[in-house]
């Protein structure tokens, strides 16, 4: 994203803020070394997904899961998929990888852990076919610098981010085709209610989701073309976005990188919070799924706003501080950069607070001046959109207001039906209307906005940075090597308590052995075959 | 007016019938579609009516405002509404009932079930902090709570109610995307009828914002609470439906 860095507006004390990096480094440390000595059932599909396995069993069952799971019954997972199967490979007798899949899945191949020369034979045979999957992934990368350049970029920030959902991916393209032409630079094809519990991707164009579509590497591919074909009519790359989230995070980041989608939906706690997920699975597969962003040049959002839509937006305020705080530490360590971090935030106080817009455009400062080179992704009111469509309409005024004011790099545009119905057409364009409207009149607002360096707006955000701090104390100071862990079981987060040894998914995380190989993490860590 | 029985919307004098109205049609904005979108609002009972505003959405549709008069009467003394089939209680009044009559503390379990992560309404309710000054019902010294938070899935509703010995089991839906509350709505209450013998299952009880009150039924639950229930009338309903 290429902004000139929003100067600073507000007077924080920049210890303080070394020092709420200071904790957040702290905090996160332990998990990093956890996710580095663990691997998961979805991390080592996602490294056979790199490998080039496609496709599924008559019952809909991915190979790749076939595979991870006959290795799994044979010689266990914590060596790694890499080194078992390349052995079963380079031992003859297969066509190609999905060919022992299936081999595998009928129990007509035996797998053990080659030792010695066998074992880097192995290693070296899956290096290669990996390091295959990571250049498509390279190559795709630099398709999107190509376009962007020779067909332009969105003409100025924010970015304006409208969401598709249909369930059926035929209608989801007409559907994001046109609103590319009404104005968004971003779409997002919401995925199909419950999809992040699945604990494998389902496969090809899928035309019946349930209040959304599932990701599948098809559908990714189809939309993009369709959005390929608009960007070249509109003249500007209309970017294409979904969820990395769930038990599928690791594989269904590879499919984004190697179908060219351009953002994903990548939280490091959000699994744990709002899903239930297994706490050392997110962290693992969130380690591995945002080294694959980072190579792939995806610009990651994170799920801050929905903290809020549980929490009080103005209590728990700081909470949302902690959190991208969080998020830059562990994004960083996986290798993103700055531009690829849509750290997320929302609009969400009751606006029958007083001073509730003052307040609004305090926290909303703070990020941007917390983070002055990552884009940020702005949400729009969910929670206290009422029904009263007018004043909905009115609330999203303020919010786009709020976001012109602050410099957010990615809008997502808000619908004054929103908790009513599915937006009609109609209310996508007055959305859409609402935010030219605030951009043209107020766009440039915020070379006159300048707040009083003691008013309220001053003091509000260093309070809330201050709070935040406190937290990231009381978390470090939590028991045990791994603090976080502590303070997510104790409900530190949402008011949801989350223990390190429940949740969903938890039988597929796999602590590794000394010889435990995988290419993929190898190739993404040292930066080689680019 | 209030002893009126029949009555007309209300604009700005008493008894000219004007309402508003916006719609949009799948055709390109010209002097046709005008055409149509008046046509459409003189079916639908309205006139006069003024076309105030028509905008293209695009090149295949058009986006109208329409004010006018119905000429449509409402008579008031045939409106049915649900009323509340049970008197509201203080907390003290609660907390003595269920002592009296159940001799143990009321289970009551809570949870936002599907994909919806807006715990704001079952939080109203349940935590102590409460909704609009009213304290939740863990404030209750004869209720237990247990709040199993956002997204939990059926059979783990179904499976922590047996485990609990819940009572009652109030599941907050906010989000109502293609219907997505009344599919999970009925998906729950056909698990617990499922899992428990016939007539034993706890009270079911549901809330949102988008729930008509009379569903019950078809939805296979006991209760509907609607946008702006406050704790102290579920606590009123439970022990109107538990603990007398």
């Amino acid at each position: 994203m290429s902004t000139t860095r929003y100067p600073s507006k507000l007077a924080l004390d920049p210890s303080v803020v070394r020092r709420a990096r200071t904790l957040a480094r702290q905090v996160g440390r332990p998990i990093v070394r956890l996710a580095k000595t663990h691997t998961t059932v979805s991390v080592e599909r996602a490294v056979l997904r790199l490998a080039g396995v496609t496709g599924a069993d008559p019952d809909g069952i991915p190979w790749v899961n076939r595979l991870v799971d006959a290795v799994r019954v044979d010689v266990g997972l914590e060596h790694g998929v890499a080194l078992p199967v390349w052995d079963a490979m380079l031992a003859g007798g297969h066509h190609d990888l999905t060919e022992l899949a299936q081999k595998a899945a009928t129990g007509g191949v035996g797998f053990r852990i080659p030792e010695g020369r066998d074992a880097a034979r192995a290693t070296k045979a899956a290096t290669r076919q990996v390091g295959a999957g990571i250049r498509t992934i390279d190559r795709r990368r630099q398709e999107r610098e190509r376009m962007v350049r020779r067909i332009g970029d969105a003409p100025r920030t924010p970015w304006i981010y409208l969401i598709v959902a249909t369930g059926d991916i035929h209608e989801d393209i007409p559907q994001a085709q046109a609103a590319a032409r009404e104005g968004a630079d971003v779409i997002a094809v919401i995925r199909s209610t419950g999809q992040s519990l699945l604990d494998y991707v389902p496969e090809g164009a899928t035309r019946e989701g349930y209040a959304g579509t599932y990701a599948t590497q098809e559908n990714f591919r189809l939309m993009r073309a369709a959005l390929d074909d608009v960007s070249r009519e509109l003249g500007r790359y209309v970017r294409l976005t979904n969820y990395a989230s769930g038990l599928c995070m690791p594989e269904i980041a590879t499919l984004a990188g190697l179908e060219r989608l351009d953002m994903m939906l990548n939280d490091s706690m959000y699994g744990i919070l709002f899903r239930d997920i297994n706490p050392v699975r997110t962290f693992v597969d969130q380690r591995f799924s945002r080294q694959v962003h980072a190579r792939a040049g995806i610009i990651i959002n994170t799920g801050e706003d929905n903290y809020l839509t549980t929490a009080d937006a103005v209590d728990e305020a700081h909470t949302v501080t902690v959190s991208q705080l969080l998020n830059e530490y562990f994004a960083k360590e996986a290798g993103l950069e700055n531009w690829q971090l849509g750290l997320g935030h929302a609009f969400e106080i009751n606006p029958e607070v007083p001073d509730s817009f003052r307040l609004e455009l305090a926290h909303a400062l703070l990020a941007r001046q917390l983070f002055p080179d990552a884009p940020l992704k702005w949400m729009p009111p969910t929670k206290h959109m009422t029904g009263d469509v007018f004043r909905g309409y009115l609330l999203d005024g303020f919010f786009n207001l709020v976001g012109a004011m602050t410099g957010q790099g990615i809008l997502l545009v808000g619908m004054m039906t929103e908790a009513v119905v599915t937006p009609f057409l109609s209310d996508r364009d007055l959305a859409l209307q609402n935010v030219r409207y605030v951009m043209e009149a107020a766009g440039k607002l915020h070379e006159d906005f300048h707040p009083a360096p003691n008013g309220f707006i001053n003091r509000r955000a260093n309070q809330v940075l201050g709070e935040a701090v406190e937290l990231l104390e009381r978390i470090t100071e939590e028991p045990g090597g791994t603090a976080l862990l502590a303070a997510i079981a104790d409900g530190t987060f949402g008011l949801m308590k989350r223990p390190a040894d429940a949740g969903k998914g938890y039988d597929g995380v796999v602590a590794h052995a000394p010889t435990y190989v995988n290419p993929a993490t190898d190739i993404l860590e040292g930066g080689a075959a680019r | 007016m209030s002893d009126a029985t029949i009555i007309r919307p209300y604009g700005d004098t008493t008894g000219d019938g004007m309402v508003q109205m916006s719609f949009t049609l799948p055709v390109p904005h010209d002097k046709r579609a005008e055409g149509a979108a008046l046509q459409l609002a003189a079916k639908m009972g309205m006139d006069p009516a003024l076309l105030v505003h028509a905008k293209a959405m695009g090149p295949d549709y058009s986006f109208f405002i329409v004010y006018g008069q119905v000429n449509h009467l409402v008579d008031l003394s045939t409106v049915e509404v649900v009323e509340r089939e049970f008197p509201l209680l203080s907390a003290k009044e609660v907390n003595g009932a269920i002592k009296a009559r159940l001799r143990r503390k009321l289970v009551v379990l809570g949870a936002c079930i599907g994909t919806d992560a807006h715990t704001v309404g079952i939080d109203a309710i349940l935590n102590i902090k409460g909704f609009a000054g009213e304290k939740g019902l863990e404030y209750y010294r004869e209720i237990r709570v247990v709040n199993l938070g956002a997204q939990v899935l059926v059979p783990d509703l179904v499976a922590q109610a047996r485990a609990e010995k819940a009572d009652a089991v109030l599941v907050s839906q906010v989000v109502t995307q293609r219907d997505a509350h009344l599919t999970n709505t009925r998906e729950m209450s056909a698990a617990f009828r499922e899992a428990y013998p016939s007539g034993r299952t706890p009270l079911l009880v549901v809330g949102g914002p988008r729930f008509g009150a009379s569903a019950t039924t078809e939805l296979g639950v006991d209760r509907i609470f609607g946008r702006g229930t406050t704790p102290a009338e579920v606590a009123s309903y439970l022990v109107h439906a538990l603990a007398s």
